[in-house]
């Protein structure tokens, strides 16, 4: 069955999934859609997780999407704490852990991606703390009080975010990041440099091309680390946060398109044109890279469900937004937009001093990319620049008095 | 619980009961009140949850900080003298009643 009336079954509530509920309803769509989710509470926002909920912790319900009344006046039938177990193609049909099979004439799946565990001896793997779900971070909390000691293994957003956090609050800590330098992936060596700077004078102890070597497990219930570096450390509490991979498991087994994320084309369909998926486990060729990439945002997240909504109810909608992400480390709102792969110049505008800048990231006189810190509105200009293919010349990029919005209304 | 009262830009009222210490952002996305967004969950990030508020309660809150100062210059709704991001915005004894204006877009 096809148009309004189309049974959906989404696999995953998180920001991809919301959403696509949400758009799907706004959209009009009037077909049964049903939620399957292997937590057990409501969907629930990530973003505070590792900021304002772990450091202030707050009432769980303020991080819903929306409250149960929601998901009953929009018909929408929940099935949290079960997994989907198996996709029949043939039949249309999903199979759940509680043994229900979901018929659907659209799946979209939006797993999302696994936490990359730390190589660590089995007695001491479940003492290890990651961030990203609520859970992870009760448990966290639950522990913190007693805690003086933080090692940190990973000097991505989520290692590092967590590292401010945890200094705010009084902790001794230390982060072990393997690379050169830290967001490696994420910034450019400058910004790397800066935040390096605001780290340390914030108390952080970072450690650069560092990895763990061995861990064990102290009588008190503490870890002795042994550094790749040689070096011995002991804590408290040892954090990962290494990376995630995309959740394939379903899509794979079920023989869709798989390519370090589930593959699809620019509306977010699958290589089964009656399943679509978004989000962290979604690898796609994006119009403004060069090649398939996966990105870990929740814009991206958001923008993809809503792709999928629209071409659901009908229209023929393709992805294109402009990447954007951010992150909050101690006073410092770093926010990027573009994808920066490639780039070959860098303008900044403010200087690294007053801790206010924006990087223009060009690749020839094309611009590509702009990360700010605590530069909102040059962010927000950015992504509209970005978006309509604007790229200002390098000396109007680096002179304060050329108002970036007005560059728009040429 | 104290009240608030989203009035949307075709003069819709909806009122609202919401829990000191959430955000008019929050209340307003998780009740499914349109035309605020909150695409950035009230990190103060993105503007997409602008408001204007009623005169009687703006002494009531909040100073505005450098950062919500600046994304207020870059709203797609006109910035007006009562513009506040309603992220940063929480319910408070003192706001009991409040009422907020939604642009058109945000």
């Amino acid at each position: 069955m096809a148009g309004n009336l189309a049974r959906v079954v989404i696999v995953g509530g998180g920001h991809a999934g919301f959403q696509c509920i949400d758009s799907l309803r706004k959209g009009g769509h009037e077909g049964p859609i049903a939620l399957i989710d292997g937590d057990p509470r409501l969907p629930y926002q990530r973003p505070p997780l590792s900021k304002g909920y772990l450091l202030e912790g707050a009432d769980p319900d303020t991080l819903l999407f929306r409250t149960a009344d929601y998901y009953r006046e929009q018909s929408v039938d929940l099935y949290l704490g079960v997994r989907a177990t198996r996709i029949d193609r043939e039949n249309r049909s999903l199979e759940l852990s509680n043994g229900d099979h979901l018929a659907y004439d659209r799946l979209v799946l939006t797993p999302g991606a696994q936490i990359r565990p730390l190589r660590v001896p089995e007695d001491i793997a479940d003492r290890i703390c990651y961030i990203k779900t609520l859970s992870d971070i009760d448990r966290i909390r639950a522990q913190l009080a007693a805690v003086r000691d933080i090692v940190i293994v990973g000097g991505g957003f989520i290692g590092l975010e967590f590292a401010a956090t945890a200094r705010k609050l009084g902790k001794r800590v230390r982060v072990l990041v393997r690379g050169p330098r830290i967001m490696q992936q994420n910034v450019t060596p400058a910004l790397s440099r800066f935040m390096l700077e605001q780290h340390a004078a914030h108390g952080t102890d970072i450690r650069l091309a560092t990895g763990v070597e061995t861990v064990s497990r102290r009588a008190d219930g503490g870890f002795d680390i042994l550094t790749t570096a040689g070096r011995s450390l002991s804590c408290d509490m040892l954090v990962a946060g290494i990376g995630v991979t995309p959740d394939t498991g379903l899509a794979e087994q079920a023989g869709l398109e798989c390519d370090d994320g589930i593959v699809v084309d620019a509306r977010c369909r699958t290589s089964d044109p009656g399943i679509y998926a978004a989000g962290d486990a979604v690898a796609f060729a994006h119009p403004m890279a060069d090649k398939r990439i996966r990105i870990e945002s929740v814009q991206n997240a958001v923008d993809q469900a809503r792709v999928i909504a629209a071409n659901i109810c009908g229209e023929q909608a393709a992805y294109d937004s402009v990447p954007w992400f951010w992150s909050d480390q101690y006073e410092f709102k770093l926010q990027m937009a573009g994808l920066h792969e490639g780039y070959d110049r860098v303008v900044q505008r403010g200087t690294t001093e007053s801790g206010k800048f924006t990087l223009f990231l060009y690749k020839g006189e094309m611009l590509i990319a702009v990360h700010t810190v605590n530069r909102p509105a040059d962010h927000m200009a950015a992504r509209k620049l970005l978006a309509a293919g604007i790229s200002p010349g390098f000396d109007q990029a680096a002179d304060e008095n050329c108002k970036l919005n007005s560059l728009l209304e040429r | 619980m104290p009240k608030v009262i989203y009035v949307d830009f075709q003069g819709n009222r909806s009122e609202l009961e919401i829990a000191n210490g959430m955000t008019l952002m929050q209340g307003a996305v998780m009740n499914g009140i349109e035309g605020i967004e909150g695409e950035c969950s009230g990190s103060c990030a993105c503007a997409t949850c602008h408001c204007y508020v009623d005169e009687a309660y703006l002494g009531h809150l909040p100073e505005m900080t450098e950062n919500e100062n600046e994304l207020l210059e870059g709203t797609i709704g006109e910035r007006l003298a009562n513009s506040r991001l309603s992220c940063q915005i929480r319910m408070a004894a003192e706001l009991d009643g409040i009422v907020v204006h939604l642009p058109e877009e945000q």
